[in-house]
């Protein structure tokens, strides 16, 4: 660590493990009831549940990405951040607003919750993700400028890398797109039409930049590469995202009400999305394979190399595998979906912030520039667990959801709902038990952090190897 | 990457390449907006279709179902569920019942959660689905089992 304020980073980043936690302990609530139906009910009802477990996995990495924010920013800067007393009031704010926002959920039925909070007056409640409170996001939005303001200011005083430039336009523009979770119109269409600017120009837009400078800076910090090499492909790569992402909106336009013609400007541009995730993995390993140091973290190089594969896995080839019109014409909206939404959003921004974490955190603890070779064994045997998990997760809810289409909907005598999934039951208990999996992966993760850090020299130093 | 390729290119790409791209998706967005009016029937969101909708988010049915293959999926797609259900002879009324009715008490089965909702906001959510299941959806689903 050069800068002490870059310290504000560690909050965020407890914050964000905690979060991560009940996320999963959720997955695995609602992992339970689509196999045991009545499974806490009606205490916890499923769609309850559900967006405990959605609504933490954005709270948290939006955690991650405020801390390495604040952790990179004044780095690359080369300046102390613009106020490190704003950037722990902000963290307590987002933690109080988070917090009492889940509680809400749990505590009373959604609609006493939605009377509460007057939803009346601006109603945004009840659609997927965005489920909170109007107030809630009102909320979102303070921390998000003061967090903007922030960072801004300490970019502006300093050195304006690349890393820097592209990690602020993605940040801005989550922001920037998350104003239009206040637009709700009566009309259905219009509705979905602009819902997907917040979901679709998040993840596979404005994201994919902030993922783009995070995995630049780590690539920086611990290959020793040449700066200006990796900053070109970091531009290379956020402009295949935005021109083939942008239009590729249109691949959730097909069945919506919108006009035909989205068939084929959807299929052709979201076609080519998986591109930039395959740059992202070619540029990860060549610049790993002409390091030109050996880092000592091994963990975080694995995340890093493991963001790089598991994205262009889980948005690429899971994406690419039900994006054309009349592909997503059977699997709109079935298991695949989910197939795909576990295991890209774990591979490009859960793998991505526990990169920033495995890499910052010893800095943060003055463990040096890595962790003991105990804790970290620990921590590389959580990424696998880990990762294997979703992957199996993943197997599990694309089987699934090929049965599903075919009983529920290309069969000539097609089941109905509810039959279709009693036949694809086993496949949702092999679900839960990989989510098991994940969950004790979580735990050895978790006990990575806690082993002492050892005095082993190899672990302090780098070690330049040209 | 090749030498000749520099920095200052990939950087221009970037910027105009996007800057391309977002107009033109500003230019279609103009011109769905102009075509949608005879695709969702916005003539037909009365007061009560609006409230329906208004029911629908309050109570967080996306939570568990889909909508036009939107949203969860643990219980069946209700974009059809109208004509699903009967259409005009009796899709009404069945939704209507099914809710009252809710839940189930099946062991093991699935739950929907009682709501208790007056007959006006019924009345409503019934109008919605109708008018959600009248939007067109390009054919979409392929069958009526959603
Ligand atoms: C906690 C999950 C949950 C929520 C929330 C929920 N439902 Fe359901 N719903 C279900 C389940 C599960 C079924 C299928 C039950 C069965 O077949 O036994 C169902 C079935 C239905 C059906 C019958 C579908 C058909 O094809 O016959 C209708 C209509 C319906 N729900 C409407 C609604 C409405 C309207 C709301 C919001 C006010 C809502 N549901 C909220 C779980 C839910
Ligand atoms: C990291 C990037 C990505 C993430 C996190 C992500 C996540 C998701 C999620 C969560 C959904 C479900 C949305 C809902 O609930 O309705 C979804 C839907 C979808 N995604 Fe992605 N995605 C990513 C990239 C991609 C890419 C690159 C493609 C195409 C190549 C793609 C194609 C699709 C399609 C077609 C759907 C709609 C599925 C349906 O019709 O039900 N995604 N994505
Ligand atoms: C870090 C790991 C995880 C991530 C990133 C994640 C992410 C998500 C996302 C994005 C959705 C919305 C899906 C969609 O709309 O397509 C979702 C839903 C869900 N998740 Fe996870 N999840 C994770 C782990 C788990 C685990 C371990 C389980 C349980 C075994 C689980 C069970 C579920 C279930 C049952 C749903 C509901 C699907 C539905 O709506 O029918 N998840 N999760
Ligand atoms: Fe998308």
């Amino acid at each position: 660590m050069q800068y002490s304020s870059q310290a504000v980073a560690k909050p965020y980043f407890i914050v964000a493990i905690a979060l991560f936690v009940g996320q999963i302990l959720f997955g695995l609530i609602i992992g339970m009831q689509y196999v045991i139906g009545d499974f806490l009910f009606p205490a916890i009802p499923f769609n309850v549940a559900r967006m405990v477990h959605t609504n933490l996995l954005i709270v948290w990495l939006l955690f991650g990405f405020m801390g390495a924010s604040y952790y990179l920013v004044p780095e690359e800067a080369e300046t102390e951040l613009h106020s490190p007393k704003l950037a722990w009031i902000l963290c307590i704010i987002f933690t109080v607003v988070g917090g009492v926002t889940i509680l809400g959920y749990l505590l009373v039925p959604y609609a006493t919750l939605a009377e509460i909070t007057g939803n009346h007056f601006l109603p945004t409640m009840g659609r997927e993700f965005l489920e909170q409170p109007t107030m809630t996001k009102i909320g979102i939005v303070i921390v998000a400028l003061g967090f903007l303001y922030n960072i801004g200011m300490t970019i502006l005083k300093g050195r304006k890398t690349v890393v820097n430039m592209v990690l602020l336009m993605g940040l801005v523009g989550l922001a920037v797109m998350f104003l239009f979770s206040f637009y709700n119109p009566s009309n259905l269409v219009l509705d979905k039409y602009y819902w997907w600017w917040v979901v679709h120009l998040w993840v596979e837009g404005v994201w994919e930049l902030i993922l783009g400078a995070i995995l630049a800076f780590i690539l920086i910090k611990v290959t020793g590469v040449d700066r200006e090499i990796i900053e070109k492909w970091l531009y290379i790569i956020i402009a295949m995202t935005l021109i083939t992402g942008v239009i590729g909106t249109g691949h959730h336009y097909y069945w919506i009400g919108a006009p035909e013609y989205w068939q084929i400007w959807g299929s052709v541009f979201s076609a080519l999305e998986p591109i930039p995730f395959f740059m992202m993995t070619v540029y990860a390993f060549n610049m790993v394979n002409q390091r030109r140091r050996e880092h000592p973290n091994k963990p975080a190089v694995l995340w890093a190399l493991g963001t790089a594969v598991m994205a262009f896995l889980g948005a690429g080839v899971w994406g690419f595998l039900h994006t054309l019109a009349p592909v997503n014409y059977y699997t709109h909206g079935t298991q695949i979906t989910a197939a795909h939404g576990h295991m890209a959003f774990y591979g490009a921004y859960v793998m991505i912030v526990l990169a920033i974490i495995s890499y910052a955190m010893p800095l943060l603890r003055g463990r040096a520039a890595a962790n003991s070779e105990k804790a970290q064994v620990w921590e590389m045997w959580s990424f696998w667990l880990m990762t294997i998990s979703i992957i199996f997760i993943t197997l599990f809810l694309t089987a699934a959801g090929i049965l599903q289409v075919w009983l529920q909907r290309v069969s000539d005598t097609p089941m109905s709902f509810m039959q279709t999934q009693d036949q694809v039951m086993i496949f949702y208990w092999l679900r839960e038990l990989a989510g098991g999996v994940f969950f004790i992966g979580l735990i050895v993760y978790l006990i990575s952090f806690f082993i002492e850090s050892g005095d082993s020299s190899a672990t302090t130093a780098t070690v330049d190897v040209k | 990457m090749s030498d000749k390729f520099t920095k200052a290119m990939a950087r221009n790409i970037f910027y105009g390449g996007s800057l391309f791209f977002i107009l033109l998706f500003i230019g279609l967005t103009v011109d769905t907006s102009s075509a949608l009016p005879k695709r969702d029937h916005r003539e037909n969101i009365t007061p009560q279709v609006a409230m329906g909708k208004d029911v629908w988010e309050k109570n967080d049915c996306i939570g568990c179902h889909t909508l036009l293959g939107e949203g969860a999926y643990y219980a069946p797609e209700l974009g059809n569920v109208y004509q699903r259900r009967g259409g005009d002879q009796g899709g009404g009324a069945f939704i209507k019942a099914w809710i009252k009715a809710q839940p189930s008490k099946a062991p093991g089965r699935r739950q929907m959660p009682q709501f208790n909702l007056t007959e006006e906001e019924l009345e409503a959510l019934v109008a919605f689905l109708k008018w959600t299941s009248e939007i067109n959806t390009a054919d979409w689903p392929p069958n009526i089992e959603g």
